[in-house]
């Protein structure tokens, strides 16, 4: 190593990393000449969890594989423990679903929205993007019985039904934020120091989205109209009218500009949800759930969080546990592959606002 | 870019002048929501102790605690769940499998303690404040882990039935099987139900899994007539189910039947261990339920066993009283069969007499009295001797070995329990109209709900409150049943109210046949006086130890004629201890 070289662990305790994990940098002066994501600080061992429990016990563990986004590991374990043991869910079931994961993405953007402001020092849209989301998270509260955690899909359906006037309440929340989207569009989106600085940041190199296996408002940020919502469409999302959007400057301005129109398609997906809400049942009675095995198979579950694919993996043995499950969570790929090499030569004041904006999640890396 | 881009983000100070999205904690105080999942509560005296709770909570959060003030009794292990919250993740999934719904969350979620230990507690019995706390989260029965409704039994319909002695109940098909096994949480509770204790939560899982002959040697672990069981046992386990409290109990008899009746050979089936042979013998005197099973078990441990039997079949009861619509002939021989396979020697026309009962004394080691309650109580009023008076017992004796009986067109049969029931169905066979007269109200009946309806069903008129006074001669070779009628009156709490004779009212009535049917008695006239005089009988049933022996060292008793709960698992399940006894005893022990 030349002396002329730093050594510099950014993280595990660092506010500008978004989680805990660390990369490791060695700088020239201000500039990154090679990096190392590092992780190993969560030890939680979700999937090795699972293979010890009945099924019914890992919904409250998956919630916590993404915190601010606990609904896709919900939904992307019911919905492959339904296909193994072939069943059924009622219709209003599926709509229900694809509120609620509308909802935590509209939530997780709102906030991601504050957190690359924040990233680059900007504080004051942090504080607003948790502050309105928060009305988000009283719907859940309202819905689930829980805020954050909420365990509210399982297989079968969903645990209750919409409370009485819950889709008015949606509504008047949907209200509540596009006026106040303007007032973060203003901070952020108009504001010379953020596009002096993330415009022309970080640019991805086309060939790496396919290379890598990179998704989400990543690759649609590199013109990658790539959407699992759109492209294999699960729950009613193939019922609802919407475009895969995306934004062709690969770097993380067209990030930001992904996840800023993506917001408002959410809202505008669940507006169409709450019109088209059917009627009836919520839930498909399972069998006992102390006792519940389901029979021998694999399969492969994904859907579209806000950081890209995610996906299970999973593989019975006939008996009442799954016999291996593997989480695949869009940041192994934009957290080690891509931030690795993206890192290179870049300055180390960016190393926040990259992060964020590959919206890197450290427990979809250490399952 | 330009000055736009510089003023713009200035506006953000607009947000001086709005409401902060922030409350004051704990100034104000922010009510969560309806379903909020927050501090559980639960309701002590209707958690049963079932430890649901405990088993579904991923995170191990709930231990099954002894309390003060609340003891174990059938159907409550008097256990009750202590959650510890420095585990709980307030995920609900206790909550929704609670069977009795007791257990429920309140919306409560702030609450400040110093020390530690103060969030592991039991809710309702550690008092915490938020117990009145309406609001909260909350099982809804039908969208839970509890699945309340039993499959229903398919029975023939009541005009086909009356058309002949074939079974009424159709049976589950094997999927209507393993839906109602799958709907057992496996908590137990049923078997502080069951005489026998049999391992009711093991053999329904093992249906439920598909594994019937898994289930059906877990059955015969303790019970040889687990078939008979499965379609006649009075179920009282099923009253202890724990569904059964806010729902339907699993269907434990027909879950039995199921499985057992899927063998038609059962030493295919039932992988007994045989002992070495022992140089003990056993005299087993009379072939019901109860004989039988101490002479499977005793025979199965290597002593000789040999069954005396007066009556030319081996069943006791279950072969002469109960009716073949409900238990059929071929069932019957078919477990006996498979006792006798294991060594058992059977002698049937075999009539123990005093004489007899002496010799049998000399010859074996041990003696096990079944002889079952073989005599009708009778009712005791003017002119019972009459010849169209019969009793039910003898009624139905006649009709299960085939010997003709005559009853006429129509028939009032006394009394309210199983056995009344059973003759008043089979008169309703041979075409007779049937009226069952019960000097309490239909609802203090103390046979099984189902037979009352399955009675009614099939045309069987109950008529409430009636006391016969005396019974007539009448033309035409009838006779006339005089009769008054009872009021009730309470008895206090916690027992049956009184039927008292309305004094000076008198009604009749006119049928070819008085079936009473009000109770059996003992027999003992075959012991020989020098046993009699020791042998210690209490309220007419012989006294036995908790190992069924007599008062007369190596003499055995069980079932009817020692136990007041007289049926068929408790005749087995005496049968059963019966066996251990004798072998202390012969091992000196007793
Ligand atoms: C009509 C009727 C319906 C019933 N229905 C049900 C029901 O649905 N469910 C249920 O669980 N129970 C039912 N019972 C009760 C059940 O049949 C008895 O509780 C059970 O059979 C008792 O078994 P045990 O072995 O004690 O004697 P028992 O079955 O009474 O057998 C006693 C045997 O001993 C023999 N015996 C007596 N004295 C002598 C002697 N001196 N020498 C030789 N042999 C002798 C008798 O002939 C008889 O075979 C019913 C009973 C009756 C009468
Ligand atoms: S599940 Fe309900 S009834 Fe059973 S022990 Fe727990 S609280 Fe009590
Ligand atoms: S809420 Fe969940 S974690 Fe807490 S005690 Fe109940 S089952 Fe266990």
């Amino acid at each position: 190593m030349s002396t002329e070289e730093v050594r510099l662990f950014i993280g595990p305790q660092h506010p500008g990393v978004t989680g805990n994990m660390s990369i490791e940098v060695l700088l020239k002066g201000d500039t990154i000449t090679w990096a190392k994501t590092h992780i190993g600080y969560l030890h939680r061992a979700f999937e090795k969890l699972m293979e010890r429990r009945i099924f019914i016990k890992s919904f409250p563990l998956v919630c916590r594989i993404c915190v601010p986004e606990s609904d896709t590991n919900e939904e992307n374990l019911a919905r492959g423990l339904e296909e193994l043991a072939d069943i059924e869910i009622p219709e209003r079931a599926k709509w229900i679903r694809t509120l609620v994961l509308e909802l935590s993405r509209l939530q997780m953007f709102i906030m991601w929205y504050g957190g690359i402001a924040g990233s680059m020092g900007l504080s004051t849209p942090v504080q607003w993007g948790i502050g309105d989301r928060d009305y988000i998270l009283d719907l859940f509260e309202e819905l689930t019985g829980g805020r954050v955690y909420h365990i509210y899909i399982l297989p079968g359906g969903v645990r209750k039904d919409l409370p009485e006037g819950f889709e008015e309440r949606v509504l008047k929340t949907m209200d509540l934020i596009e006026r106040r989207l303007p007032e973060y569009d203003e901070l952020i989106m108009d504001n010379a120091v953020e596009q002096k600085r993330l415009k022309g940041l970080a640019p991805i190199p086309k060939e790496w989205v396919e290379e890598m296996g990179i998704t989400g408002p990543v690759a649609r940020a590199c013109g990658f109209p790539y959407d699992v919502r759109k492209n294999s469409p699960y729950e009613a999302y193939d019922k609802l009218d919407f475009d895969v959007i995306t934004e062709d400057g690969c770097d993380v301005w067209s990030m930001l500009l992904v996840r800023r129109r993506e917001i408002d398609l959410s809202i505008k997906l669940i507006r169409e949800i709450v019109s088209k809400m059917p009627k009836g049942e919520f839930l498909t009675r399972l069998p006992n759930v102390l006792y519940w095995e389901i029979p021998k198979g694999e399969t492969y579950v994904k859907s579209e969080a806000t950081r890209g694919e995610f996906g299970y993996y999973i593989f019975t043995d006939g008996s009442g546990k799954p016999r291996r499950v593997h989480v695949k969570g869009p940041s192994f790929i934009h957290g080690i592959t891509l931030l690795e090499r993206l890192l290179v030569g870049q300055n180390i004041a960016d190393v926040a606002p990259i992060l964020v904006a590959l919206q890197i999640c450290p427990p979809e890396m250490e399952r | 870019m330009g000055l736009k881009e510089v003023l713009k983000p200035l506006g953000a100070w607009r947000q001086i002048a709005r409401k902060p999205h922030t409350i004051l904690v704990p100034k104000v105080h922010r009510e969560a929501a309806e379903r909020y999942r927050g501090f559980h509560v639960n309701d002590l005296g209707k958690c049963i102790g079932c430890g649901t709770c405990a088993a579904v909570c991923p995170n191990e959060a709930i231990d099954m605690v002894k309390i003060e003030g609340i003891e174990g009794k059938k159907g409550d292990s008097g256990f009750r769940p202590r959650i510890d919250y420095g585990r709980c993740c307030w995920c609900g999934l206790c909550v929704d499998s609670c069977p009795t719904t007791s257990l429920r969350m309140t919306n409560e979620y702030i609450w400040i303690r110093e020390a530690p230990d103060d969030f592991v507690y039991i809710p309702g019995y550690d008092i915490k404040g938020f117990e009145q706390k309406e609001k909260g989260y909350r099982k809804d029965k039908e969208h839970s882990f509890t699945d309340y409704h039993r499959v229903p039994m398919r029975e023939k319909e009541p005009e086909e039935r009356l058309q002949t002695f074939a079974e009424v109940v159709l049976g589950y098909t094997e999927e209507e099987a393993r839906k109602e096994a799958d709907r057992c949480i496996g908590c137990g509770l049923c078997i502080s139900g069951c005489p026998d204790r049999m391992h009711i939560p093991d053999y329904i899982r093992a249906v439920a899994s598909g594994e019937y002959e898994r289930s059906v040697n877990i059955m015969y672990e303790n019970n040889p007539f687990a078939e008979l069981c499965g379609k006649v046992c009075t179920r009282r386990c099923e009253s202890y189910c724990s569904l059964g409290n806010e729902g339907d109990p699993v269907a434990i008899r027909w879950l039995k039947r199921f499985a057992t009746e899927r063998f038609s050979d059962l030493k295919e089936v039932i992988r007994a261990r045989k002992q070495e042979l022992k140089d003990k013998s056993v005299g087993i005197i009379g072939a019901g339920p109860g004989g039988l099973t101490a002479a499977y078990y005793l025979a199965l441990r290597g002593y000789k066993v040999t069954v005396y039997e007066a009556m030319p079949e081996a069943g006791g009861m279950t072969m002469a009283g109960i009716p073949k619509y409900r238990f059929p002939l071929p069932s019957l021989k078919k477990q006996v069969e498979f006792i006798l396979s294991q060594g058992v020697e059977l002698k049937t026309n075999y009539f123990v007499d005093p004489e007899k009962f002496r010799n049998l004394m000399e010859i074996h080691d041990a003696i096990y009295l079944g002889v079952g309650l073989l005599k009708p109580w009778k009712l005791g009023v003017p002119g019972e001797d009459h010849p169209n008076v019969i009793y039910a017992i003898d009624y139905l004796r006649k009709v299960n070995f085939n010997e003709s009986v005559k009853i006429g067109n129509e028939v009032v049969v006394i009394g309210g329990g199983d056995v009344a029931i059973d003759a008043a169905r089979v008169s309703r066979r041979f075409g007779a109209k049937v009226t069952i007269g019960y000097r309490r109200r239909k609802v203090d009946m103390p046979a099984d709900r189902e037979e009352i309806e399955g009675a009614e069903e099939e045309g069987v008129e109950i008529w409430e409150k009636i006391i016969p006074l005396r019974v007539e001669d009448a033309p035409e070779g009838r006779v006339k049943l005089v009769y008054g009628k009872a009021r009730m009156v309470d008895q206090g709490p916690g027992r049956r109210p009184k039927p008292v004779l309305i004094e000076g009212e008198e009604y009749e009535i006119l049928v070819d046949r008085i079936i009473v049917a009000i109770g059996q008695q003992a027999d003992l006239t075959f012991l020989p006086q020098e046993f009699a005089e020791k042998m210690e009988v209490e309220r007419g049933r012989i006294k036995v130890n908790e190992r069924q022996m007599t008062s007369i060292s190596g003499i055995f008793a069980g079932g009817d004629v020692a136990n007041r709960v007289a049926d068929a698992i408790s005749a087995i399940a005496d049968g059963l201890r019966a066996v251990k006894g004798i072998e202390l005893y012969f091992q000196g022990k007793s």
